[in-house]
């Protein structure tokens, strides 16, 4: 990873050894180097079967022509946001896959075929730096821009909301404008050289 | 609504089959081509991930994120944010589930339908768990130098806490 992710690392594990030892928390923060790995080894293999479970399915999507059909519907906007990325080319029929998962909210469908999409863009790109439609297309997947948040109407009305979607059009309207502020973002920034 | 996130993914599966069916897919033959490769993916986003959600978990059990927290309370206080969401806005961009467990949290002490919990709401539904793309995504490619995609991604996080502020105040107050 870059410069910039190391020293986001390393200052989480620092500010934490720090923290933990000014307030006496030590034996909680051991427990939780051995615990939080193992609890990553456990989150990669209940995210395995789905992974292989979407990827499985995305191929046949793919076989069947879904995906063509996908990537010429949202070519007009991937054209603007990914100009690099020819249309109907696997990489951009798998970033509208991922896309359209998103929308509509099949968040266990989206990092598989976000991950697909990476690797076909990989294709192209020999180096170990991102090149801007990777950066872009990490930069729209971190922006959520989910139609319908039903985890969070479920999370809501469990906990006794009178109305869990009341907030919808305030998730869309900060939704699209944190997308905006992102793609402009890294619009701006993709010409500026990065370590 | 709810009746939506129950048939959304039977209605994506049974529109990928039928299609291709109908093209005269080999469908299981297709899905295990498919499925072969996810598994890859799997294996090589675990590294990454054990390193992401060890410092997650140490921010936490250590009580920095608190302390995080409380050394931004005034920042936040200038935006508007309130108090009880910095937490949630601190480990969103890390965690998943994490800032769940946050969430919760504020659902249980403010209400989901108090000002705090509408922001936290909007909050967590308007933003993804941006370090973890990032590594998940990178992690599975082998690409080293992200370049400018994190400054990208945190102002569109921080995009996204100024303007649930923003929103809940115009939409409900």
């Amino acid at each position: 990873m870059n410069k910039l992710l190391n020293y986001i690392w390393a200052f989480m594990i620092l500010a934490s050894i720090f923290c933990a030892s000014a307030t006496g928390r030590m034996p909680q923060l051991s427990a939780a180097v051995l615990s939080g790995a193992s609890d990553a080894v456990t989150l990669v293999i209940s995210m395995a079967g789905m992974m292989c479970a979407w990827t499985g399915l995305m191929k046949i999507a793919d076989r069947g022509g879904i995906t063509s059909i996908l990537s010429s519907a949202l070519n007009p906007l991937m054209r603007r946001i990914f100009p690099k990325c020819k249309k109907g080319s696997p990489a951009q029929k798998a970033m509208c896959m991922n896309i359209t998962a998103n929308m509509l909210g099949l968040g266990n469908a989206a990092t598989p075929l976000g991950i697909a999409a990476m690797k076909e863009l990989k294709k192209s790109n020999p180096t170990d730096a991102a090149d801007s439609t990777m950066a872009m297309f990490v930069v729209v997947n971190t922006s959520s821009i989910q139609i319908i948040p039903t985890f969070m109407g479920a999370l809501r009305a469990q906990y006794g909301s009178a109305a869990p979607f009341d907030i919808l059009p305030a998730v869309w309207v900060t939704s699209l404008c944190s997308v905006a502020v992102g793609i402009l973002c890294a619009k701006l920034l993709e010409g500026f050289p990065y370590g | 609504m709810d009746k939506v996130g129950i048939f959304a993914v039977p209605a994506a599966v049974f529109v990928i089959v039928v299609f291709g069916l109908i093209r005269g897919v080999p469908v299981f033959d297709a899905f295990l081509s498919g499925a072969k490769e996810g598994l890859g993916s799997a294996v090589s986003i675990l590294p990454p991930l054990v390193g992401l959600v060890m410092a997650v978990s140490m921010l936490n059990a250590s009580g920095a994120l608190d302390i995080l927290s409380s050394l931004l309370s005034p920042a936040a206080a200038f935006i508007g944010i309130p108090v009880q969401d910095i937490p949630l806005a601190l480990i969103k961009p890390v965690s998943g589930s994490g800032s769940t467990a946050v969430l919760s949290q504020i659902f249980k002490t403010n209400g989901p339908d108090s000002f705090a919990g509408r922001v936290a709401s909007v909050m967590a539904g308007s933003t993804e768990t941006t370090f973890y793309a990032v590594t998940v995504y990178y992690g599975a490619v082998g690409i080293k130098k992200t370049r400018h995609t994190i400054p990208a991604a945190v102002t569109a996080d921080i995009t996204a806490c100024i303007m649930s502020v923003l929103t809940v105040r115009l939409f409900f107050y």
